[in-house]
């Protein structure tokens, strides 16, 4: 087909479909607009959530809600730990779903895939239901909260991880084998550089699904209060204009660390996304 | 919630020949799969048993195990309407999700050249903006005295009297807000994985785009759409944040009660609720995967 | 039918060598001697075995049998890394996340080599491959062909005993493949190492190796110089895997002396004893379309030894140098004839009569139980 040929209906669908894309995107940004807008707001009242005039006290006071900034603390030491623990495990994972041959290997798939499959909800109760069983029932904390963020964040991790080791031409690590790399050389030479940006897309996914947990949190945090913990209470009291700061500086480092890894991996000549 | 969706699906092993035998894949295996084994396995084990325990008991005297199989007929008797509307709610925001991502999906992987990365960041940035604080931020947007429906309602065919808040509308408007990344991003990477050369080729054979798009784009983007509809559907009929911020008592889904069921103490009849809400979805899930017949999820 | 052939100290040698998937033998209990220095060339269809043979060599693959020796010593279990032996991949496999100067001195620099060597050493073999201006590079910004130059120095580099080539040159263009090949044969001759050369495109084999072996379904059908293969195929496999070959049936009606005469539809024609594979029952009489010769039906002259009469011409292609013809003997059985277009000889057309003619010194005795089609359906690749 020469581009001559094209209609003008074919120029508008062309364009029809970039545009609707954008409105969608639109859709999606919308409440991020809204978050970074709110956290300079002053509000009339105490249960008022709409915009009443323009204030940086929100950015300045940001830890004056009682225990708002410890539950962001809270959430950050779990994030950072379960990310740690669950990219760990689940690389170990990838590696040897894709690189080695076992029996079962149809039924680890669905042993991964199942906890993906499973609504928080379920995955939240049934753990409640082993801590209370167990007699953990009062002892719910920051270590049940690990466990249960570890648990849902690893299936994640696996199969991120597994698709950028797929992608990855095992040539490559043969190569390295026959370049006289021995096996631990190959992995730190070859194989970990180029699925590195597969493992940090699992750990800011992990770090992202820990951070945001709430349904499965609140079953298992006993009486520690995460940060999703404190909007959700907030929510009946009144909310504090803070817990949108927190918002977009997090919508604000994010944006960083993919930005600079983006280009950092281009810079290497492999982009993460 | 689960926020983000791994950005690729995963390939099939490679051949057998590439890959290598004996013990160290089984010991690479272990660590993770105990983990999944003791915290998740275990525990959906211990659920089925405490929804068998006998009601009459409680948190502080213990329950006993009676295998009182009778909860299930109650649990589901009783919440029988919010169990319908859950996958009502799902079913309308997986769909909804579908007709909002496919073309921002595809925009993306076919249409944006070289801002295709923008783009992807600005479909995953949102995810880290907490999901509480940003379904708050609909909470406002959609609120009686804000633009939206202020415009809504001046609309020649609404009325005056038009509410978003605290309607199923909201509920189903917040569950597609929320999901559509999960949807997008699977999407996206079945449509970036499809040889450009395909569809020049289908341009030379049908001529047509629209054509083009209906009998090679759609049918390759399968298992993307398949994985996408999966991950948007089951955490959406789990859900009950939605509905909490966004809805009102006539809304409830099941989530919600399984939740104030927990917090009442009544743990056989939630562990119950949790069984029923989980069986329902595998088969839901297993008839629609094998319907779509793709076996490329995992 | 591998020749036996007396094994040097520095050989590498094969020996029952064997590796199988379930019950599929993918190599099937191999013997081969590969002198050393000789650039040794395994040829034959995708799935013949050649490339689990070469990786078995290079310890990528554990054979299920028998053992590799390598300059005496048995490195049948040894980890790759531990073998004097290096690999250039089917399409490359240079580290996309090194430049070109970090994937050449990878061998090195495992081996213990300090950097400062390294590096000297690197621009040295980059300089053997014309490459040294694009040191800093990444391998995705270079082209199909000096990415193979790549992985070819990255390989040398570490001075093997045995240097593997797997289809090294299956990604590139015809015209660049003929130049590496000169290129590639070059470099061979200059730094004097065993080369193992895997590939299917038989030219490429007769043109680059000293020694040619065809292997088919995990077994080595026939090894030799590329020209004694060409000249005297021992399976039907061989003669159509190697060039094309006419294949008539007939039957032996007796030896005398140094020939064999064999009775087959059209007449008797006769072959050297040498150069039947089997001398008694029923045979494939074999014989290359070139060495064919084409006069008029009953023409007395021109003769020359072997005829096969009343043929008819069904279809003539002019090639250029060459005229293709293809013609029908009584029989119903179409046999190809290449006439060089040298004299004034006159072209003949579709639906003459022909008689066919070759010398008995062109032609070969097959067993008449192998099919003879065997290495035909892979004519196109």
């Amino acid at each position: 087909m020469k581009a001559s040929m094209r209609t003008a209906g074919d120029w508008i669908a062309r364009h029809l479909v970039l545009m609707i894309g954008l409105l969608v995107l639109l859709y999606m940004l919308t409440p991020v607009f809204v978050v970074v807008l709110m956290s300079f707001n002053q509000p009339a009242g105490r249960n008022t959530y709409t915009f009443d005039g323009f204030t940086l006290d929100n950015w300045t006071n940001l830890c004056e809600p009682y225990q708002l900034c410890s539950s962001v603390g809270l959430s950050l030491e779990i994030g950072l730990l379960a990310t740690l623990v669950a990219t760990l495990l689940g690389t170990l994972m990838a590696f040897a779903m894709v690189r080695h041959r076992f029996r079962g290997r149809a039924a680890a798939n669905v042993f991964i895939f199942l906890p993906m499959a499973t609504p928080e909800i379920v995955l939240g109760s049934s753990l409640l239901a082993l801590f209370v069983s167990s007699g953990l029932a009062g002892k719910l904390g920051f270590w049940t909260i690990f466990v249960a963020h570890v648990m849902f964040c690893l299936s994640f991790v696996v199969v991120t991880v597994k698709a950028r080791l797929a992608g990855m031409d095992p040539r490559l690590e043969q190569a390295a084998a026959d370049l006289y790399a021995n096996e631990w050389q190959t992995f730190w030479r070859v194989s970990f550089p180029l699925v590195f940006p597969g493992i940090l897309a699992a750990a800011l996914l992990s770090f992202s699904l820990s951070f945001d947990d709430f349904i499965i949190t609140n079953l298992n945090a006993g009486q520690e209060v995460t940060f999703p913990m404190f909007v959700w209470g907030a929510n009946t009291k009144g909310i504090p204009m803070q817990i949108n700061v927190i918002g977009t500086m997090m919508f604000a480092i994010a944006l960083i660390v993919v930005v600079v890894g983006e280009f950092g991996s281009r810079r290497r000549g492999r982009a993460v996304l | 919630m689960a926020h983000v969706v791994p950005t690729e699906i995963p390939d099939a092993p490679p051949a057998p020949e590439q890959q290598r035998r004996g013990l160290a894949g089984y010991l690479l295996l272990t660590p993770g799969s105990l983990w999944l084994a003791v915290f998740f396995i275990v525990p959906t084990v211990s659920l089925v048993a405490t929804s068998l325990y006998d009601p009459s008991g409680s948190l502080e005297f213990g329950y006993q195990m009676t295998g009182h199989v009778q909860n299930y007929p109650h649990a589901i008797a009783e919440y029988w309407d919010p169990i319908v509307r859950s996958l009502q709610y799902a079913l309308i925001a997986t769909v909804a999700c579908m007709i909002l991502g496919y073309p921002l999906a595809y925009a993306i992987a076919f249409k944006a050249g070289r801002y295709k990365t923008i783009l992807l960041v600005a479909v995953i940035a949102p995810f880290f903006t907490s999901f509480l604080v940003r379904t708050l931020a609909w909470q406002y947007l959609l609120g009686d005295n804000e633009w939206v429906v202020t415009f809504l309602r001046w609309l020649p065919f609404t009325g005056a009297e038009l509410q978003l808040i605290n309607t199923p509308v909201a509920v189903v408007a917040g569950l597609t807000y929320n999901f559509l990344p999960f949807f997008v991003l699977p999407l996206y990477a079945s449509l970036e994985k499809i040889d450009h050369r395909l569809l020049e080729a289908a341009g030379d054979l049908y001529a047509s785009p629209f054509r083009g798009f209906l009998k090679v784009t759609l049918p390759l983007s399968m298992p993307g759409v398949v994985a996408g509809t999966l991950l948007t559907f089951i955490p959406a009929a789990g859900d009950y944040i939605n509905d909490e911020l966004l809805g009102s008592p006539k809304t409830r889904m099941v989530g919600n009660e399984i939740q104030s069921l927990f917090y009442a103490g009544d743990y056989p009849t939630a562990s119950a609720l949790s069984v029923a809400l989980m069986v329902t979805i595998v088969l839901l899930v297993a008839v629609y995967v094998w319907r779509a017949g793709t076996d490329e999820l995992v | 039918m591998a020749e036996p052939v007396t094994a040097g100290s520095e050989d590498l040698v094969l020996a029952g060598l064997t590796k199988k998937y379930g019950d599929f033998a993918a190599v099937d209990a191999l013997d081969l001697t590969v002198p050393s220095g000789s650039f040794f060339a395994l040829l034959g269809p995708s799935g013949c075995g050649k490339t689990t043979t070469l990786r078995m060599v290079a310890g990528l693959e554990v054979p299920t049998a028998g053992t590799v020796t390598l300059a005496g010593e048995d490195i049948t279990r040894l980890k790759p890394y531990r073998r004097p032996v290096n690999t250039v991949f089917q399409s490359y496999a240079l580290f996309p996340h090194l430049t070109i100067r970090d994937n050449v001195a990878f061998g090195p620099r495992r081996k213990g080599v300090s950097k400062r060597e390294a590096a000297a050493e690197v621009n040295r073999m980059l300089d053997l491959v014309e490459l040294g201006e694009y040191a800093g590079r990444k391998p995705a910004q270079l082209s199909g062909g000096q990415q193979q130059r790549v992985a070819l120095a990255r390989a040398l580099i570490n001075h093997p005993q045995v240097l593997l080539l797997d289809e090294p040159l299956g990604a590139l263009d015809l015209k660049l493949r003929r130049q590496m090949q000169l290129e590639l044969k070059r470099i061979q001759i200059d730094v004097g190492l065993t080369f193992i050369h895997v590939t299917h495109d038989q030219e490429e084999a007769m043109t680059m190796a000293d020694t040619v072996a065809v292997m088919n379904q995990g077994r080595i059908e026939q090894m030799g110089a590329p020209e004694e293969l060409y000249d005297l195929p021992r399976t039907t496999f061989v003669a159509n895997f190697l060039g094309r070959s006419n294949l008539v049936a007939g039957s032996v009606t007796g030896t005398a002396g140094e020939e064999v005469s064999v009775q087959l539809d059209g007449g008797t024609v006769t072959a050297p004893v040498e150069r039947a594979a089997t001398a008694e029952g029923k045979v494939w009489v074999g014989v290359r379309p070139e060495k064919v010769h084409l006069k008029p039906a009953g023409d007395p002259a021109g003769g020359r030894g072997n005829e096969l009469r009343d043929a008819v011409v069904s279809d003539v292609s002019f090639a250029g140098v060459s005229t293709e013809y293809v013609v029908r003997l009584p029989s119903g059985q179409e046999l190809m004839v290449f006439e060089q277009n040298h004299t004034s000889q006159r072209r003949l057309h579709s639906g003459d009569r022909v008689d066919l003619t070759w010398a008995p010194e062109h032609t070969f005795l097959l067993d008449a139980a192998q099919d003879a089609s065997a290495g035909t359906q892979f004519d196109d690749e």
